[in-house]
């Protein structure tokens, strides 16, 4: 692939942005390492060597007869001692950096939950005795993927209702900014603790859910380029060559529009990130037990006794939001064009 | 005598404006108001007036980038402007246009040769792509654009290299109508010249008609066939370029002619200075909707709209007045 000179120096000039350029690259580093959470932190060995055998317990199910004959041919518990001996009579493990998920109970803790930080807990436990670290892991992970993608279906659609109204303008923009007009005026939580109710919360109908509502943030931005971009002289000679109104818009209207749309993601991104987190605070969001970091600030508000609950929330949630508004920021600047056009 | 290729009957486009003291009220503005004229097939006619006039609405009407209100617009006898889109496509390609800004008439993302490639794939005029960058290469060649230019972005370019571009898109298709929408007016005087010896030249080599639609007279004499001059949304007198030249009829066309500037210095003229300002179109004069301006207007002027009648061979002109008094 080739790039154009504009793409070029946009991306000198966020290079150049040393703060965003280091966030992004510090964010791919974090997302990219709890992407393979499991094989970091996880209540199951990564391999077990036993009589001769290899076996992946992070990858593959296996009975607990398998190691100890005495067992029950149930799922196997890495964590129980009796279990351990017996491999280790006949062979030895490798566990994760962490030998704990996020929904493993940490055994044998000689103080009640919520437990500090020790060198066994590196950030402690919480006061359902499940180890701190491990939960930030994988719950970076999920509020990062569920950000990704209400983000990407949110602006998508966004971006056609936007296209849509400005390309064709009158009646149907007439219609459709009263419609959201209208739609963005729905109490959201309410609606949101109406469907809990009804239905527990998942992932995905979360995600359904703030989708509805907000897929409206971009339509302004791209319902104005499309305005103006319809009126251009070279879209105007495109509909002369008779090019039908969707690749009008595809083509020829959209590549402009995406600058602007462009800018917003990242803060798009923060945003989802943030809802998430303060449904979860708020007990409207992922059912109960799921990794999310909204939770973890909730148990800080409620263990005020034991701070590295709601330090480590604030630090991981801060850290993980000044990043993207990081990144942000340098998009912005590479897309501005006083910057690149001299 | 043939049907010409394009003849326009009445044509007439209204823009609704906000009115009122708050903007609530609705006001319709006729940016053009009865226009009738006809192209034949290898004709140019110039399309001529000052700014707001209403010369781009007609263009854009017959492009039909915009719907008229009211009136006939034929292409080889078959009604154009009330066709729906779809069947209007195909006719697409025997219209196409050049626009007056050279640098926002190119989309800036696209290659050269992607810009040209793409009526050619919309209509599907040439296969595969041997014949595809052969078809790119004439295009190039026909309008001085060297054949390298092809995998270069507009910006690139010059205004008159990239307008040379934008009339090698117009012809990509083979058409037979080009409007060229104050194609020259944005470039300067050299190039101008260029533009102008390359259009005629394709006109000579293609056989095209060409719609020039300009607020230069003296760029049209160079150029056309006959000339049509608009005020105010209306045509105010047609004729043969020689004709109205040599013998301008209208009190409007006059003061235009005498507008143009003469390349020498010892030239003794009269220059006819109109006072005040075009009118709105949104309540335009009545009467003959010149008379605000006019230096010979008499009372009949303010009643009365003149109609075209003929002055001369195909020479019509909107003037009550046969021969005008010489003014001083």
């Amino acid at each position: 692939m080739t790039l154009s000179p504009l793409t070029r120096r946009r991306l000198a000039v966020f290079r150049a942005h040393r703060r965003g350029f280091v966030a992004l690259w510090i964010f791919t580093a974090l997302f990219l390492l709890c992407l393979f959470a499991e094989f970091i932190a996880n209540d199951r060995p990564l391999v077990i060597r036993y009589d001769g055998q290899w076996y992946f317990p992070v990858l593959a199910d296996y009975g607990g007869d398998v190691f100890d004959p005495t067992a029950m041919p149930t799922e196997a518990d890495y964590t129980d001692p009796e279990l351990q001996a017996a491999v280790r009579a006949k062979g030895w493990m490798v566990w994760p950096l962490i030998p704990y998920d996020f929904k493993s109970i940490v055994k044998n803790l000689d103080r009640p939950a919520p437990s500090p930080p020790s060198w066994h807990n590196w950030l402690g436990t919480d006061d359902e005795a499940r180890d701190v670290l491990a939960r930030i892991i994988y719950g970076f992970r999920l509020s990062v993927l569920f950000g990704f993608t209400l983000t990407a279906v949110a602006s998508a659609v966004g971006i056609a209702a936007g296209a849509v109204q400005g390309f064709y303008g009158g009646a149907i923009d007439l219609l459709f900014q009263r419609f959201i007009e209208i739609w963005s005026g729905m109490p959201q939580l309410y609606l949101l603790i109406i469907l809990g109710s009804v239905l527990t919360p998942t992932f995905w109908t979360l995600l359904i859910f703030l989708l509805l509502f907000s897929w409206m943030h971009l339509t302004g931005v791209v319902r104005a380029e499309f305005l103006r971009g319809r009126n251009l002289d070279y879209v105007r000679a495109a509909r002369a060559l008779g090019v039908g109104d969707a690749a009008v818009m595809w083509r020829h209207i959209l590549p402009n529009a995406m600058v602007a749309t462009l800018t917003f993601l990242p803060f798009t991104l923060s945003g989802s990130v943030t809802v998430l987190a303060s449904l979860d605070f708020l007990g409207f969001g992922l059912p109960p037990g799921a990794p999310s970091l909204g939770e973890l600030v909730s148990e800080g508000k409620n263990n005020l006794q034991a701070p590295w609950l709601g330090i480590t929330a604030f630090v991981v949630l801060g850290g993980m939001l000044t990043l993207l508004i990081f990144i942000g920021e340098a998009v912005r600047d590479s897309f501005d064009p006083r910057k690149t056009m001299t | 005598m043939t049907a010409p290729l394009l003849d326009v009957q009445d044509l007439r486009k209204e823009f609704a404006v906000r009115a009122g003291r708050f903007g609530f009220g609705r006001a319709m503005l006729a940016a053009v108001d009865g226009v009738s004229f006809t192209v034949s097939r290898g004709e140019t006619l110039s399309l001529v007036g000052e700014s707001g006039c209403g010369k781009s609405t007609v263009g854009r009407a017959i492009l039909r980038l915009i719907a008229p209100t009211a009136g006939e617009i034929r292409l080889d006898g078959q009604r154009i402007d009330d066709l729906p889109e779809h069947r209007l496509r195909p006719l697409r390609r025997r219209i196409q246009v050049v626009f007056q800004d050279p640098f926002s008439s190119l989309n800036p993302r696209l290659t050269v040769g992607d810009i040209l490639a793409e009526p050619l794939r919309n209509f599907g005029l040439v296969h595969g792509r041997a014949a595809r960058a052969e078809r790119l290469g004439q295009l190039a060649d026909a309008v001085g654009v060297a054949r390298e230019a092809l995998g270069r972005r507009p910006h690139e370019f010059s205004g008159g290299q990239r307008q040379r571009i934008g009339i090698a898109r117009a012809l990509a298709t083979e058409p037979e109508l080009i409007v060229c929408d104050e194609a020259v007016s944005a470039l300067d005087v050299s190039v101008k010249a260029q533009i102008i010896n390359l259009l005629a030249d394709l006109q000579d080599r293609l056989g095209l008609a060409l719609l020039f639609i300009s607020h230069d007279l003296a760029v049209v004499e160079h150029l056309t066939h006959r000339v049509a001059v608009m005020y105010l949304g209306r045509i105010v007198e047609t004729g043969p370029r020689r004709a109205l030249f040599a013998a301008p009829h209208h009190p409007y066309t006059r003061a235009l002619l005498s507008s143009v500037p003469v390349p020498d210095p010892t030239a003794t003229r009269r220059r006819i200075v109109l006072g005040g300002d075009v009118p709105s179109p949104l309540a335009p004069p009545p009467g003959c909707r010149f008379h605000t301006r006019c230096p010979f207007a008499v009372e009949r002027c303010r009643v009365e709209t003149p109609a075209l009648r003929p002055v001369g061979e195909g020479h019509v002109s909107a003037c009550h007045f046969d021969t005008e008094p010489a003014p001083g």
